[in-house]
């Protein structure tokens, strides 16, 4: 079942004393429940932009993408937003956790966002959440009293959280070392197994690259095939 | 929508005590500026009081009516006290007083001194707001006195030693007969009297022996004072002029009209001070507006990646929006609420009261509520401006720049 459609899919900015910069070229993309998807390039290549756009950040100039077959140019912002909370879970290099809260408190704060069961039994889920990646014992720590292995761990099961389909790693071992790198990526890649959500990870690392099952480059704005290279 | 609610509410308390510093100083800031303003507001309204205190205190209450008579051949007309007495009842009038202005001489350890006296009835002390040191306001059992009571003020009762009033101490008040009077009650001279002066009754102060007549003549005949409503006193002053005029007859000059502060005023007589003050206060609270606008910008940037990580988990933007308003908002209505509470403490504390009052208000008004109610409303509208334009800036933050900030 495709989660993602792109189909000639293209972003450009209008720049003010220069001819419009095109970012993204013709990009064609599916993503389906229970892929394994790597993007690498270089810096400059466009993955930024292009994870704006998987991410519902952002809206192609040009192009079709379809979330779950509805076109989501079409969208309004707020119904964008509320898309992208239910359905797509983030995980930054720089782990990105609210300096000043405790595990627990960041891993709620998705929650605070939903509706229903989900935002009335926020602790509890959250709490199970934190159990699922071995943080059963941190509740109550605040960032700056966990290792990186351990913030990256609370940004895993924040991003989960709310059970997403599509997953967006961005660099996610990037400022973790080799070993701790790998059991992060374990974890990501063992729990979206769980919830069957899609994976999509941008990075520089060849062998994080390798883990993926399908594997692309993005290089001057234009997405193309890759094979893998292992670290 | 209870979810929304809620979780708003959730994230500006927890925005709140994360940021305990940022919104403490906020909080200074707002506290300061509307418990200045609620403060000027409720000092204005003392020194209002003060105002209108001492000017009644000179000229009566509003509305004061004055009624003066005397024949054409300038004799004082007979019958007064009947016509006096009719009118009151007639119009039923509580608070009148004839007020008859003498001067007697008193005995004092060294020596003889003419002192200021004005024969009064007792309702003359609440129309004039008369506060004793000591004693007691004559009463009308006062009338019945054999010795006069008399209530001086407090030179008269320095020059006589400060004698204890439970040893009812009395005076002699000399003339062709000596009378003694006994001390019933001491009032403060106003700062500028340096002369013993006191009140008598006017039926006593005329029975003296050496008495009214003598001073009708040095002092002119009495005149008569009316506290009345507001609303009636024009129809009053006819009526009086009317009635008076008709009982004494055509060879009579009768002069009845109003002379209390508030009669010589046209609109609000404070109204250029309160003009001043709101001015002043406006002022201060828009510098700390300004303030509070200042830090929420200078933080704002700070909290930019956390409102990318925000947007990123599904906060929408009004959302966003939202939550920065509130917490702005829900800061300055505490600091609104700290304000107004420091108000009311500065303002009601003894020694503001006297430094604002200097002895002139006898009836302190209470902490005016609408103050209070304009603090809290200034605080609301202040937080609410002021969360206008971080929330503008914080919905226009473009997520992953923001997160990558």
């Amino acid at each position: 079942m495709t989660l993602l459609h792109l189909n000639g899919v293209t972003r450009t900015v209008q720049l003010v004393d220069a001819p419009p910069l095109t970012i993204l070229s013709g990009v064609d993309l599916d993503v389906n429940v229970g892929d394994r998807v790597s993007i690498v390039g270089r810096s400059g290549s466009g993955k930024t932009t292009l994870l704006n756009l998987l991410g519902l950040l952002d809206n192609p100039t040009s192009g079709t993408m379809l979330f779950d077959d509805r076109p989501v140019q079409s969208l309004s912002s707020g119904a964008r937003d509320r898309l992208r909370g239910r359905e797509v879970g983030f995980i930054f290099q720089q782990f990105n956790l609210l300096q000043g809260r405790t595990a627990l408190e960041n891993v709620i704060t998705p929650l605070l966002y939903a509706d229903g069961r989900q935002f009335w039994q926020r602790a509890r889920i959250a709490t199970e959440m934190l159990e699922r990646v071995g943080l059963g014992d941190r509740l109550g720590a605040l960032p700056d009293r966990l290792s990186g292995g351990e913030q990256q761990r609370v940004a895993i099961a924040r991003s989960l959280v709310r059970g997403p389909r599509l997953i967006l790693a961005d660099e996610p071992t990037g400022a973790l070392d080799l070993e701790t790198g790998e059991s992060v990526m374990d974890l990501i890649d063992e729990v979206a197994t769980q919830s069957g959500a899609a994976l999509v990870t941008i990075t520089h690392d060849p062998a994080i690259a390798a883990r993926a099952t399908r594997h692309l480059r993005l290089d001057h704005g234009v997405l193309q095939r890759s094979s893998p290279v292992s670290g | 929508m209870a979810s929304n609610l809620v979780g708003s509410v959730i994230e500006a308390w927890q925005e709140l005590r994360i940021h305990k510093t940022r919104v403490m100083l906020s909080l200074i800031g707002v506290a300061v500026a509307v418990c200045a303003i609620t403060t000027v507001v409720g000092l204005g309204g003392v020194a209002q009081q003060a105002t209108v205190e001492s000017s009644e205190r000179a000229g009566g209450r509003a509305a004061s009516l004055y009624l003066s008579a005397s024949m054409n051949d300038g004799s004082i007309p007979t019958g007064m006290p009947e016509i006096w007495r009719t009118a009151l009842e007639r119009y039923e009038i509580d608070f009148a007083s004839r007020v008859v202005n003498t001067s007697q001489t008193v005995q004092f350890a060294n020596g003889a001194v003419p002192v200021q006296t004005i024969g009064v009835d007792p309702p003359y002390g609440t129309m004039h707001r008369i506060t004793l040191e000591k004693g007691t306001w004559f009463t009308d059992e006062d009338q019945t006195r054999l010795a006069p009571a008399v209530v001086i003020n407090s030179v008269f009762w320095d020059r006589l030693g400060r004698p204890d009033l439970r040893t009812h101490p009395s005076v002699t008040i000399l003339g062709e007969g000596s009378t003694t009077a006994v001390i019933t009650g001491i009032y403060p001279a106003l700062s500028w009297e340096t002369e013993p002066a006191m009140y008598m009754l006017a039926d006593a102060l005329t029975s003296l022996p050496s008495g009214a007549a003598d001073s009708n003549s040095q002092f002119g005949p009495p005149s008569y004072e009316l506290w009345v409503p507001v609303d009636v006193s024009e129809q009053l002053v006819t009526a009086l002029q009317r009635d008076v005029q008709g009982a004494l007859g055509s060879e009579a000059f009768v002069q009845v009209n109003r002379q209390d502060y508030a009669a010589y005023q046209d609109g609000d007589p404070f109204l250029s001070l309160k003009l001043t003050v709101g001015a002043i206060a406006g002022l201060v609270l828009l510098l700390g507006a300004l303030g509070l606008v200042n830090i929420a910008l200078v933080t704002l940037k700070q909290r930019i990646r956390e409102i990318g990580i925000r947007r990123s988990f599904g906060a929408t933007a009004g959302r966003v929006f939202f939550a920065v308003m509130m917490e702005s908002v829900v800061a300055t209505v505490v600091a609104g609420v700290v304000g107004v509470i420091a108000a009311v403490l500065i303002v009601k504390s003894p020694f503001v009261e006297d430094f604002i009052s200097q002895g002139q208000v006898t009836d302190f008004p209470p902490f005016p509520v609408d103050a209070a109610i304009l603090g809290l409303v200034c605080a609301t509208v202040v937080g609410a401006l002021a969360g206008l334009i971080p929330a503008l800036v914080a919905v226009r933050v473009k997520v992953i720049d923001a997160i990558r900030y």
